[in-house]
């Protein structure tokens, strides 16, 4: 059972309601930190099964929980992280997952609101899934849209495509789109042909070949 | 004080033309004196002041002419604007109300012309440059390049702008770009306070409601509560939404956490255009600086998005010395038109509180290209390089600094008063030891060896760096002990 979680957080009360939320969720917290310099050493020293990281944080309030938690990543590659932040932007989504190594999240801290949501996020990370915040999807997917192939997809496989990216199974996306299973499979099937991507069954490797296609589509 | 072209850049036929026109000056010039002498005796003894601005008008044709010959800056002090009626519909100059414009506008003339220091330099200028044409008159024909450098010095020194008045420009521009300045922030917080009151306090304002709805709801219907309280949370989240725009409009979070190139990075990945971003700058800049070129990068690329039809831009970001340059090039239509009401006129008076300017280039069909630079924004170590001076120089200089005196006082003037006095001890002045054929010559030598060295020690740092010498023409230290 993956539930040893670290918690990297400034703001006292975020901090302790994630702390609330997680051990009602059956996580155990390790360690709840409240600055750049003393996560990048707990995230290195107790290597928690999960971590859920703030971009700001003191002392620079700029993005010391980003580059925490990318140099912990160089040294423990695939340490599971799940980033929050008040803005999302590509070039950090990018930059998180530049490694390929999956096990990376990067919600908007307003999805902390819907709390199984939120933990069902946490437990894909820790199990090397992504998370990938709805937004940033969209804003990778609408760059992109108007230029070829993303542009032969339909509207619906576009859709299935999103959910996708943002780390979800197929289950998940047949439910969110109210859609029977096997048709989520087809359409999956649909999208990874007209992509030129190799199919596979397991989740997590087929949402980093889409996470990688949509990366490197413009670069 | 601003010195002319280079004349030698031009071709000789260029040359002796201008060296005709300007000695064809010569002919309206000597009238005018003649005019402008009587119009100022006019003017002072008998009030015929209503001839002093039309004759002013003609001394600066003239004028104007040599300054366009000479490639020299104009140093007057810009036209008064036209008056303009009080509420009540009079022109009031100084404590007189008048019906109509003509004699406020008069005034305002008069004051103009005869306040400014540059009409009496004109007037100066205009009785003395025949003389000196006459002078030049031979050389301008026979050798244009020099005697045009020579007359380009003279004409500079009395038709060129002077430290004061350039100071003065300086003082009018930046009190304009201060205006602007503060006008344009008081726009941007008039949009964020509308942006606030409109969008987020009305939000919070119906979730208040909402909540408060809930509260009566929820001992009698607990099942409508439980809607309400989830419509409650959607409205937050929206709140947030709208929130994260406004602060994105004040100061993108990028730009904060990670410095211009990084946040321009990060609108080129949100652009639907194919963006290529180039940055070289060493260090953050300013905020105010780095927010500046942010919203202005932002905008020219939302405009290619928008207008050009372009499918590919590339934005370059790099540094000379301490001045930023910014290029963005896309490869769409072109024709931008800045007096269109683009955003760009907004761009460069953004950019005028740094002193940055922006130049636009858009042919029909396209490509467009805008170049933005802003000077000396970076710290001061990225700056010119200095470059000392070579040892033996500096040690020549050391030498001469400190060993001058010796020939020069008490070998060569001392020992000529001795000499002249006829002092009878002769000490250690060597020259007194010569044979007397001798003993003239020699304190002359020594003299003469003194003034050289001196000469040398202020000629090789002349050489090396004349502006740093001129800078630097009054030491505190000496000059070569710093490099």
């Amino acid at each position: 059972m993956l539930n040893r979680v670290l918690i990297a957080e400034d703001l006292y009360l975020l901090r302790e309601g994630l702390v609330h939320l997680l051990q009602a969720h059956g996580f155990t917290v390790v360690a709840a930190v409240d600055d750049g310099p003393s996560l990048e050493r707990a995230l290195i020293e107790l290597r928690p099964d999960v971590s859920v990281v703030d971009v700001r944080l003191p002392p620079t309030f700029t993005d010391e929980g980003l580059q925490a938690a990318l140099s912990a990543r160089k040294q423990i590659p695939g340490l599971p992280i799940l980033v929050l932040s008040q803005h999302v932007e590509q070039l950090y989504a990018r930059e998180l997952l530049a490694d390929g190594s999956g096990a990376v999240g990067y919600l908007l801290k307003d999805r902390v609101f819907n709390a199984s949501q939120f933990v069902d996020a946490v437990r894909r990370v820790a199990e090397g899934g992504t998370a990938m915040d709805p937004e940033v999807i969209a804003k990778l997917l609408a760059s992109n849209a108007r230029h070829e192939p993303l542009g032969r997809l339909t509207p619906r496989e576009r859709e299935v495509l999103g959910a996708m990216a943002e780390g979800r199974s197929n289950a998940a996306i047949a439910q969110r789109l109210h859609l029977s299973e096997s048709a989520v499979a087809k359409h999956t099937a649909a999208i990874f042909t007209k992509l030129d991507l190799a199919p596979s069954d397991d989740d997590n490797r087929r949402v980093l070949a889409v996470l990688a296609y949509l990366n490197a589509a413009r670069r | 004080m601003q010195y002319p072209r280079a004349a030698t850049s031009l071709r000789l036929e260029d040359m002796l033309r201008r060296s005709l026109w300007l000695l064809a000056l010569v002919v309206v010039e000597v009238p005018l004196v003649l005019l402008s002498a009587l119009v100022l005796l006019g003017s002072f003894t008998v009030g015929l002041v209503p001839f002093f601005p039309p004759c002013v008008a003609l001394v600066r044709r003239v004028t104007r002419r040599t300054r366009k010959l000479m490639g020299i800056a104009a140093p007057y002090h810009p036209q008064p604007p036209p008056p303009v009626p009080q509420a009540d519909g009079w022109y009031r100059s100084d404590r007189t109300l008048y019906k109509t414009p003509r004699i406020p506008a008069w005034n305002d003339r008069w004051k103009w012309l005869f306040g400014d220091p540059a009409t009496w330099r004109d007037f100066l200028w205009l009785l003395l440059d025949p003389v000196v044409k006459l002078v030049l008159a031979v050389p301008l024909l026979v050798l244009p390049g020099h005697a045009q450098r020579v007359y380009g010095y003279w004409a500079a020194l009395l038709l060129g702008p002077t430290a004061k008045s350039e100071l003065a420009g300086q003082v009018r521009k930046l009190s304009e770009s201060r205006t602007l300045t503060v006008d344009s922030q008081a726009a941007e917080m008039r949009r964020i306070e509308r942006d606030l009151h409109d969008g987020v306090q009305a939000r919070l304002v119906a979730l208040g409601m909402t909540l408060g709805a809930v509260e009566e709801l929820v001992g009698t219907d607990p099942a409508a509560a439980v809607a309400l309280l989830a419509k409650a949370r959607e409205a937050s989240a929206e709140t947030l939404v709208e929130l994260r725009g406004v602060v994105r409009g004040i100061h993108p979070p990028v730009l904060a956490e990670r410095g211009l190139g990084d946040a321009v990075k990060a609108l080129a990945l949100d652009s639907p255009l194919r963006t290529n971003v180039e940055v070289d700058l060493p260090v953050r800049l300013q905020t105010p600086v780095e927010t500046a070129l942010y919203f202005a990068i932002s905008e020219l690329l939302s405009n290619a998005a928008k207008h050009s039809g372009a499918d590919n831009v590339i934005v370059d970001i790099s540094h000379t010395e301490r001045d930023v340059a910014v290029m963005v090039w896309d490869d769409g239509g072109g024709g931008a038109d800045p007096s269109r009401g683009s955003g760009l006129d907004g761009i460069e008076r953004r950019l005028a509180a740094f002193d940055g300017v922006l130049a636009l280039s858009s042919p029909q069909g396209g490509p467009t290209t805008v170049a933005m630079s802003v000077p000396k924004v970076l710290p001061e170590e990225y700056g010119k390089k200095k470059n000392p001076m070579p040892r033996w120089q500096a040690a020549v200089v050391v030498f001469c600094w400190s060993l001058s005196w010796l020939p020069l006082f008490p070998q060569g003037l001392v020992a000529g008063v001795f000499k002249t006095i006829g002092f009878e001890h002769r000490s250690w002045f060597l020259a007194l030891y010569l044979p007397d054929f001798w003993q003239w010559p020699a304190i002359v030598g020594m003299v003469s060896l003194g003034m050289l060295m001196y000469g040398v020690a202020l000629y090789l740092p002349m050489r090396h760096s004349r502006e740093r010498w001129i800078a630097e023409a009054s030491p505190r230290r000496p000059w070569f002990s710093r490099c």
